[in-house]
């Protein structure tokens, strides 16, 4: 477990802003058509979820397992920022070799076991993962995130279930931010109050988190992983944040209802103006540390950029067969 | 007069608003089929003229969109069920394969399943592996449910009314591509312009090759046929709408005419529109056959994000050509 020293803590810092300013960029990249393609999902508004869930993980131990809104995951996993711009721009250095693109980020080394598009479709997956850890007794969790609105559909319940019945060591944490697409939750969930679905599996229902506010994610996953290892099996988790980019950057028209609702969240719960608070009110002399922070994840960004733009396209036949079996 | 142009979008969203003011019993429901407006707009402004009782919105949850839509059709409701996109309708396989193609037939004519099933299909954009599927074939495999796809505007109008009004379970896929491609609509305003199910068309009259296929693929065709004119190639054209039924009458005769066939698909080659049609050209035509039959396809992979290696899959105009010159 992380020690919530003043290191860890800028560490944090460090996550969440390289994973907005990441964010951010992928957006001025798309618009500009750097990046190209229909699907782009930004996490932008979610990182203190993916930073304060992924600090209890032991690197390389643990597991870890999305959908395709996964740059912030990747990210704060450690995963080289250069290659995951090759990969949202379809460069032979991506981290799928181009194949993948934005939405499917994987990384073996991190037990990063990728983002899916199929929504609700990598819950059966995690389901597996966890199977594995408990079969060879790794000792080892997994971490699953799965979207409200993923939260309805066939492969989330019969995951949980099969969870349940196996005692799978999961942390399953519904992203609740507030939509599916342009679907509020409450127009799709016949109970709004996603995380007490745990109670129909038999697995533990550990109620509501403030996505935005990091201490209190990394306290909760903390609690969550000591209740999979004690053997007791999944527990289910219901973070609340917000999408502050839409769903992606080509459905936005839908996003202009929802202007005022949006600027309030960015006003009074966004999650590195609080967490940056926080530090600022425990380490009085920590300003000018974190803003050098900043000025270098900007720096770790553009460099990511140059690095994508100068990899070259796979453009062969022996790149398009590549790995379509195992040879 | 001359007819008016439509995009594909617009000419399904008119065929579906008026058959939803003509039968009472039709209704739509999907995923962002309301308040979103449609993810294609197909239903765009819908739940303004017609409320939340006949547009619904559903959950991310295909299996029992599919298996609803079935359900309600039994019980004498005309669901229009949208999927977002073909390739979530994979999750409601079950739901259209053993149940809306089977029940008719497996209750020996008691029941009927008067649903449509509309799905955007196709690929390109980088939209990757899990969204880039063309697969009406697997659907068509199938006996019990209808499967079509138009290309063009005037067919998507008449196909859907023929659709909606027909009492069979139909997949209607619309591809991506063709969703924005304004098209003559039919000279015919009555509201009662209902293209026959089954009937291909052929789109263009040539005497050296028949090109056979179906919806973004008539686009490519015609753009290869304008290049091979140039070189005294006459190409004859036929859009075969359905894949079930399948209009074998006209492939036949286009084929006995022409003596060879190059068959152009959007979908993968292995067990596909073009094995289908080159066994039924073999087997009842042999007589007729000058040349090896070809197929355009997409690459035999999962498609890729990146953008050069996508375009290398998928088969265009100039893919069309060389195959005809091969032939010809
Ligand atoms: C099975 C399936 N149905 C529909 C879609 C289209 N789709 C992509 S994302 C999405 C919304 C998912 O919302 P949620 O799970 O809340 O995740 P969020 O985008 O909010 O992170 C939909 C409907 C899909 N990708 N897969
Ligand atoms: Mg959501």
């Amino acid at each position: 477990m992380a020690r919530l020293n003043r290191e860890t803590l800028v560490d944090w810092y460090r996550q969440m802003v390289l994973t907005r300013e990441f964010e951010e960029t992928c957006y001025q990249l798309y618009t500009e058509k750097r990046i190209t393609g229909v699907y782009l999902h930004l996490y932008s508004g979610q990182e203190a979820l993916g930073t304060g869930a992924i600090a209890n993980m032991e690197i390389g131990k643990d597991h870890i397992i999305t959908a395709y809104r996964d740059h912030g995951i990747a990210l704060c996993l450690g995963m080289d920022p250069k290659n995951i711009m090759a990969e949202m721009m379809g460069r032979v250095d991506g981290s799928s070799g181009g194949k993948g693109g934005s939405m499917h980020l994987a990384s073996r080394k991190h037990n990063f076991w990728g983002g899916y598009a199929i929504v609700g479709g990598h819950l059966p997956l995690a389901a597996g993962i966890a199977l594995e850890a408990q079969y060879n007794e790794t000792g080892a969790f997994v971490i699953s995130f799965v979207g409200d609105g993923a939260s309805n559909n066939g492969y989330f319940h019969e995951s949980l279930n099969l969870a349940g019945v196996w005692d799978l060591p999961v942390i399953w944490i519904i992203v609740n931010n507030g939509f599916g697409m342009g679907t509020a939750t409450d127009r799709a969930a016949g109970n709004v109050n996603l995380h007490e679905r745990a109670i129909g599996y038999g697995i533990k229902d550990m109620g509501r988190v403030d996505g935005q506010d990091i201490l209190a994610v990394y306290e909760k996953v903390n609690e969550a992983a000591q209740h999979v290892w004690s053997g007791k099996g999944s527990v289910l988790i219901e973070a609340i944040t917000y999408r502050y980019r839409g769903h992606g950057v080509s459905d936005k028209q839908y996003d202009s209802a929802f202007a005022e609702e949006l600027a309030e969240w960015k006003e009074n719960k966004d999650p590195i103006v609080l967490f940056r608070r926080h530090l600022e009110d425990k380490y009085k002399d920590i300003s000018g540390e974190l803003d050098d922070i900043v000025a270098e994840q900007k720096k770790i960004v553009e460099e990511a950029v140059e690095f994508a733009e100068n990899s070259p396209f796979p453009d062969t036949e022996e790149q398009l067969y590549a790995n379509v079996y195992v040879e | 007069m001359a007819a008016r142009n439509l995009p594909m979008r617009e000419a399904l969203r008119l065929a579906l608003l008026e058959e939803m003011h003509r039968d009472e019993r039709v209704f739509v429901m999907g995923e962002e089929v309301g308040v979103w407006q449609g993810t294609h707009r197909v239903t765009r402004g819908f739940i303004e003229e017609f409320g939340e009782k006949r547009v619904r919105d559903t959950p991310i949850s295909e299996m029992v969109i599919g298996g609803a839509a079935v359900g309600a059709a039994m019980a004498g409701l005309r669901p229009v069920a949208e999927f977002m996109t073909i390739n979530f309708a994979f999750l409601a396989l079950d739901a259209l394969i053993n149940h809306a193609a089977k029940i008719h037939y497996m209750f020996d004519g008691m029941f009927t399943v008067p649903a449509v099933f509309r799905a955007a299909t196709g690929w390109g954009d980088q939209a990757t592996a899990t969204h880039s599927h063309m697969p009406e074939p697997i659907f068509a495999h199938f006996p019990g449910m209808y499967v079509c796809s138009p290309s063009n505007s005037a067919d998507a109008y008449g196909m859907l009314k023929a659709s909606i009004r027909d009492d069979n379970p139909i997949l209607f896929t619309e591809s991506i591509g063709l969703y924005s491609h304004p098209g003559p609509m039919p000279e015919d305003e009555s509201g009662d312009y209902v293209l026959p199910i089954g009937k291909g068309n052929v789109v263009q009259e040539g005497t050296d090759v028949s090109i056979f296929t179906y919806a973004r693929g008539v686009e490519w065709a015609k753009r290869a046929a304008r290049t091979l004119s140039e070189d005294g190639v006459s190409v004859e054209i036929v859009d075969l709408r359905w894949l079930r039924p399948l209009d074998t009458d006209i492939i036949f005769e286009s084929f006995r005419k022409t003596n060879r066939a190059v068959i152009v698909e959007e979908s993968l080659p292995m067990y596909s529109f073009g094995s289908e049609l080159a066994a039924q050209i073999q087997e009842h035509c042999f007589d007729y056959m000058d040349a090896p039959i070809k197929r355009v396809s997409a690459a035999d992979v999962p498609l890729p994000y990146s953008k050069y290696l996508e375009l290398m899959a998928l088969p265009d105009a100039d893919k069309v050509v060389a195959a005809v010159k091969e032939i010809i």
